[in-house]
């Protein structure tokens, strides 16, 4: 049996608008000492599972087990086991860094002195010793984030849950963020952690769920995901609308399926299996043919493209982007 | 950077394998008073270097002993008894009373800041974070009622009673706002906006306060005022505490049975207060997630 195993999980909300159903019918099965990654956009249900999970919400219904304990029956026994890192971090203002760690280890009883120590030890490893004597009040975000990550931490849990655990955090610390965690799974802890980021989810899990709509709605690993929505993108600018057709159809040439023209009329997109190869083609082809060119260049695929491939729609962040640019244009 | 230490850089001594899990747990009862102390600690740590609070709970009522002692004492009469003396009663029962309102507040401010989600991730009691809070503000009210004291004392009024009585009259203040910080835990549980806390509990208790027999005689209010004043459990709270510091002088307890039986009225308030919330509040914070 896997180490988290939920079946079935549905949550539904009330709201004033109706009832919000933010999971519909979710199953997830994590591996003992493996990386899972559940990655969805804005309101896809990612926070709730972690929620259900990690004893905080109560589910409408469905069964959800971590090692071998029913969360529902007993979440004191599921919580001995944990660490948890939500989407919002939950450390006390008040306090400062070491303060918040000390407390947390007291409050998994680790004794006084244990508590402290470690306390200690994560400030030294997390590189929060200026800030660990100081209220977190006057912390960034970057740092909150990891005095929160540490207090995950605090008992080296069995189970690790990370919500979000880069968003709003800027290039820099992201990539150390992402050095911390990879850091943190190469001894076998396992690991749930939710993003909106295909590039993270291929950072840092073994596998991936795409989740939309409050259930999964593709699984692998980020290579099996990438097979199925082609590898690279090329992209490329055109200075004449006009010339949108030709460039079309050039690209439709060298790519994997249709070719996409952007809400703008000029920004023309295909998927391809060898970028570099595909990018030098479609350029002399595109030269050959007299057509100028503002800017080109190849993508990674990002999250709206895996759903534009697996639902046939954007996510809502795009399409009201979309929109936003075609009513501006 | 090495996040987890390697096992072997760990002392010899240290506890059975923190790995994958806290140690045996202890059992419910030790875990109810360490984890409660745990939080008190950190309530205290917070009040200690943002003593703001404390301030704040007590500038309002030092306002008003000078205003109702030095200014308006002049023109208060009553019967049988100086009015400093007769007044401070009712600034001690107002301190404690408002002070009792920063337990919901802050339950609602822990709720906005999320820290609640970290406690209630962890393996610790279900009630230390309750028991914490409202042992907290009990120490804050503690300090208000003495700070408020040394304030009476400076503008004449005295104790006319033996130390047990005047002991017991604290007692009683204190035990009754630290029931009521139970009350105000659940509303603030289930108004997670400290603001909205706020300004309720005034709306709230600015009626309980001075509809009552803190700064005036109750007889003295139109009657059917008198009536809900005889009542009001705020009353019986400074009534009892009058008594037992002896600031009475020479006049009778108004004609109401609670007003009679002062003290007793106010134990039976308080424990009727802590049985129903109690468990009120324990059974919402199991409920409860901030977001
Ligand atoms: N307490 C709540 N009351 C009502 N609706 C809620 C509540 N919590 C979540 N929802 C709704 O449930 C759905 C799923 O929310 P959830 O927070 O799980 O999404 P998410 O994938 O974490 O999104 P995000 O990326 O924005 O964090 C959303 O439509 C959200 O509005
Ligand atoms: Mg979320």
């Amino acid at each position: 049996m896997a180490i988290i195993e939920a079946e079935g999980l549905k949550k539904t909300y009330s709201s004033k608008s109706g009832p919000v159903h933010a999971l519909d019918g979710m199953n997830l099965s994590v591996p003992q000492g493996t990386v899972k990654a559940l990655l969805g956009p804005n309101g896809a249900g990612k926070t709730t599972v972690v929620k259900i999970l990690t004893t905080l919400v109560q589910p409408t219904a469905g069964s959800a087990h971590i090692d071998g304990i029913d969360v529902l029956r007993d979440p004191k026994a599921a919580r001995r086991i944990i660490g948890v890192s939500g989407q919002y971090a939950a450390v006390d203002e008040g306090l400062t860094g070491f303060e918040n760690l000390e407390m947390v280890g007291r409050l998994y009883h680790l004794g006084a002195r244990e508590s402290k120590r470690r306390a200690q030890e994560l400030i030294d490893q997390f590189e929060l010793t200026e800030a660990g004597n100081r209220p977190v009040k006057g912390f960034s975000g970057g740092m909150r984030r990891r005095i929160d990550l540490a207090g995950a931490l605090v008992i080296r849990p069995k189970i690790l849950f990370l919500d979000e655990p880069t968003t709003g955090l800027d290039p820099r610390s992201r990539l150390s963020m992402w050095g911390i965690i990879k850091e943190l799974v190469k001894d076998g802890t396992t690991l749930l952690l939710t993003t909106q980021y295909l590039e993270e989810a291929d950072q840092l899990s073994d596998d991936i769920a795409v989740i939309d709509g409050g259930r999964t709605i593709a699984a692998g690993t980020a290579d099996e995901l990438k097979a199925q929505i082609g590898g690279h993108r090329v992209v490329v600018s055109l200075v004449d609308a006009a010339d949108a057709p030709p460039a079309r159809e050039i690209l439709g040439r060298h790519g994997d399926g249709e070719p996409s023209v952007g809400g703008d009329g000029r920004t023309v997109e295909v998927a391809v299996t060898n970028g570099p190869r595909a990018l030098q083609y479609i350029l002399s082809d595109l030269g050959e043919a007299g057509i100028d060119l503002h800017d080109a260049g190849m993508r990674r695929p990002s999250l709206d493209d895996v759903f534009l491939k697996l639902t046939g729609h954007r996510t809502e962040d795009a399409s009201e982007e979309a929109t936003q640019k075609e009513t501006a244009a | 950077m090495s996040v987890l230490a390697p096992e072997n850089r760990q002392p010899e001594n240290r506890r059975s394998a923190i790995r994958g899990g806290t140690p045996e747990p202890p059992s419910e009862l030790s875990m109810w008073f360490s984890d409660g102390w745990t939080v008190t600690k950190r309530n205290l740590t917070k009040l200690k270097r943002s003593p703001d609070m404390l301030i704040f709970a007590v500038l309002q009522p030092i306002m008003f002993v000078l205003l109702f002692s030095q200014i308006y004492g002049g023109s208060i009469q009553v019967e049988g008894a100086d009015y400093t003396q007769y007044l401070m009663a009712g600034i001690f029962a107002q301190t404690v009373i408002f002070g009792s309102t920063f337990s919901g507040s802050a339950m609602a401010q822990d709720l906005k800041d999320g820290i609640i989600d970290r406690f209630r991730t962890l393996p610790m009691s279900s009630s230390a974070v309750l028991i914490g809070r409202t042992n907290s503000d009990l120490v804050l009210n503690a300090l208000s009622v003495v700070i408020m004291m040394g304030t009476g004392f400076v503008v004449g009024w005295r104790v006319n009673a033996s130390m047990g009585s005047f002991l017991a009259g604290l007692g009683l203040l204190l035990l009754f706002s630290y029931a009521f910080s139970w009350v105000m835990a659940l509303l603030g549980m289930s108004v997670k906006s400290p603001e909205v806390i706020n300004n309720a509990s005034f709306m709230i208790l600015f009626p309980l306060t001075f509809i009552s027999n803190a700064f005036v005689q109750s007889q003295n209010l139109p009657s059917a005022l008198e009536t809900f004043a005889n009542w009001n459990p705020v009353s019986a709270l400074v009534q009892a505490a009058r008594e037992l510091f002896g600031n009475t002088g020479t006049l009778p307890a108004p004609d109401a049975w609670p007003m009679q039986n002062a003290v007793l009225t106010v134990l039976i308030g308080a424990a009727l207060m802590l049985v129903v919330f109690v468990p009120l509040c324990i059974r919402k914070f199991r409920l409860i997630s901030s977001r």
